[in-house]
């Protein structure tokens, strides 16, 4: 199947109509008159709200989806995603920490930061647990150990929670969304995830040879060690910056470089761009859902994308059974 | 196209696994322009041999020196545009086309050829293995034979000075490998150095110019074929009776094994 050429025009068309949908669409649906119209309401709900909102979505899809992406390719299978595996309940966990502790408010880094350390921490772990020729079964119980940890870690924080505050803060972490998140946030979470991509980007040739396996990547002259902690440290970035900010939003990773196979082909490397585009696609049109949907209050977007995502998950392990006996 | 003469020396190897020794004092001279063939019984260290030589592995002692520079100072990229590795089992993940799969042989020599250079390269490649015309097709839908060529079509694609394949054959057909066995032996005649190893002792003195017998980590023969699998070594080898046929009227020869041997 070669590359087809239109496929990643096609995707940015769609990344920018869903952005400007995710801008115009909500409670208030804003027209191109009320803008016009100069009204104060409006340019505040454009500035304050919707552009955070989209940004972040792009950010944070186009991020998910390379990490999603990065990872299949690293550990050779189509079921690994830093949701799934656990990577970003680390995260999370990191997060909840430097709140239970009481120095999230220290300074508006130290929670993004703690994110970013549960991340690799995850990572680490990961790589620790499943090694590099991990069979599927082996790395989804490594997921399992690090899920079940990090939920461990998060609930017994909830309990023994210092406050009210902290205890509903740290609930909002775990549902995942992009709701109300300000620029703030925003510039916080951006030049993580920024630097996080780009360490990612620069795996692509090491997730190529990986094709050939480990040996094979080896003998064209990889440095598998430094390709291994590029991506440990890329992934980490990106899962605790945009869960620092979004909370847990689990499948992207998962769902779309396997939608991005069928469209640009299955090399490792040439699947990385795609995947950013479509895992911000994904996340846009995720949320414009949530605020679609009737209901007095809005549904977070991590349990819209897990609603979505379980089942694919499910549809892709039934179709890859025969290969896992 | 012929290339320029290349060498390997191998000097003093020596390799341990946990308190297994491995490998213990391998010295040889390789010469690019022949295909030497390295024997063993299993366990007798040849991969691992391959490996040291390929700079998969660091041993533990010794030195492999390419035109007289140690494998060890060169960069890994550097290395790998020289001498181009088929693993034993080879692996493909994921399900990519035979052209893109060539293609990663090509890696090595990123920044320094044009696109141009690396589709020139990997057609090439793919003519000579004569997998051209499955260019297009997904890896996952060939037969193991069809993909053996394959794999072997992406290791040329590097236009590496030296080939080493560990157990190239294993798996092939009699026809494939032959096959397979006479494209490495072509490389050979063009210059190029190809090592391999071998389980098959009549293909071995079909095709090699030079025999290697390791046992236990030591050379316990070096020679053309003739000279290293003879009877003798054979029996304190393998343990086996075996007997050196010359085919008729100039035929390739035949290496018949009657049996295990009994020591007497």
């Amino acid at each position: 199947m070669t590359a087809r050429r239109w496929a990643i025009p096609a995707l940015l068309v769609l990344v920018v109509v869903l952005a400007i949908l995710s801008v115009a669409v909500g409670r208030v649906t804003l027209t191109w008159e009320m803008w016009k119209a100069q009204d104060a309401v409006s340019r505040a709900i454009l500035i304050e709200l919707r552009l955070p909102r989209a940004i972040l979505g792009v950010l944070v899809g186009a991020s998910l989806g390379l990490a999603g992406a990065a990872m299949q390719g690293y550990l050779r299978n189509a079921l690994a995603e830093p949701g799934t595996l656990g990577v970003s309940a680390m995260a999370a966990l990191g997060a909840v920490l430097s709140i239970f502790f009481n120095i999230a408010g220290l300074h508006p880094w130290v929670l993004p930061i703690c994110g970013v350390i549960g991340g690799m921490t995850g990572m680490a772990a990961l790589f620790v647990l499943s090694g590099m020729a991990a069979s599927v079964l082996t790395l989804v119980l490594s997921g399992i150990i690090l899920s079940a940890l990090a939920i461990a870690g998060i609930s017994l924080a909830l309990s023994l929670s210092p406050s009210p505050w902290a205890a509903g803060e740290i609930v909002r972490w775990m549902l995942g969304g992009l709701t109300d998140r300000s620029f703030d946030e925003l510039t916080i979470a951006a030049p993580l995830i920024i630097i996080g991509c780009i360490a990612v980007l620069g795996c692509r040739r090491p997730l190529d040879a990986l094709t050939l396996g480990e040996t094979g990547a080896r003998s064209l002259g990889i440095d598998l060690n430094r390709a291994q902690w590029q991506l440990a440290l890329g992934i980490g970035l990106i899962v605790g910056g945009s869960t620092a900010v979004t909370g847990v939003i689990g499948f992207v990773g998962l769902i779309v470089p396997h939608l991005m196979r069928s469209l640009v082909g299955s090399r490792p490397g040439a699947l990385l761009v795609p995947s950013a585009i479509g895992g911000a696609a994904l996340v846009l049109a995720g949320d414009i859902v949530v605020r679609l949907l009737p209901g007095g209050s809005e549904l977070e977007l991590g349990v819209v994308m897990s609603l979505i995502g379980a089942p694919f998950f499910f549809v892709l392990l039934h179709s890859m059974r025969r290969k896992l006996t | 196209m012929t290339r320029p003469a290349s060498n390997l020396k191998i000097s003093g190897l020596q390799f341990r696994r946990g308190n297994r020794v491995v490998l213990d004092g391998i010295d040889l001279h390789l010469q690019s322009g022949a295909v030497t063939a390295v024997l063993g019984p299993n366990g007798a260290g040849k991969s691992t041999l391959l490996s040291c030589i390929a700079g998969l592995l660091r041993p533990e002692r010794g030195s492999v020196e390419l035109d007289g520079t140690s494998l060890q100072s060169l960069a890994a990229m550097q290395r790998a545009r020289r001498i181009a590795f088929l693993p034993q089992t080879p692996e493909i993940a994921w399900s990519i086309d035979v052209q893109t799969l060539v293609g990663l042989g090509r890696i090595p020599f990123h920044g320094l050829s044009s696109d141009d250079e690396d589709r020139a390269a990997v057609a090439r490649a793919m003519s000579r293995t004569e997998v051209a015309q499955w260019a297009d097709r997904t890896v996952t839908t060939l037969s193991g034979g069809e993909r053996a060529r394959v794999l072997l079509a992406r290791v040329l694609a590097g236009e590496s000075d030296w080939i080493l394949a560990d157990e190239p054959f294993t798996g092939l057909d009699p026809s494939h490998q032959f096959e397979a066995a006479e494209l490495l032996r072509s490389m050979a005649d063009q210059g190029g150095g190809v090592v391999l190893t071998i389980h098959d002792l009549t293909l071995a003195a079909r095709i090699a110019d030079r025999v290697i017998i390791i046992d236990a980590g030591r050379i316990v023969a070096d020679g053309t074929p003739q000279q290293a699998l003879t009877p003798q070594i054979l029996r304190d080898v393998y343990n086996i009776d075996a007997q050196w046929l010359d085919g008729a009227n100039g035929t390739p020869p035949t290496i018949a094994i009657h049996g295990r041997a009994t020591r007497s």
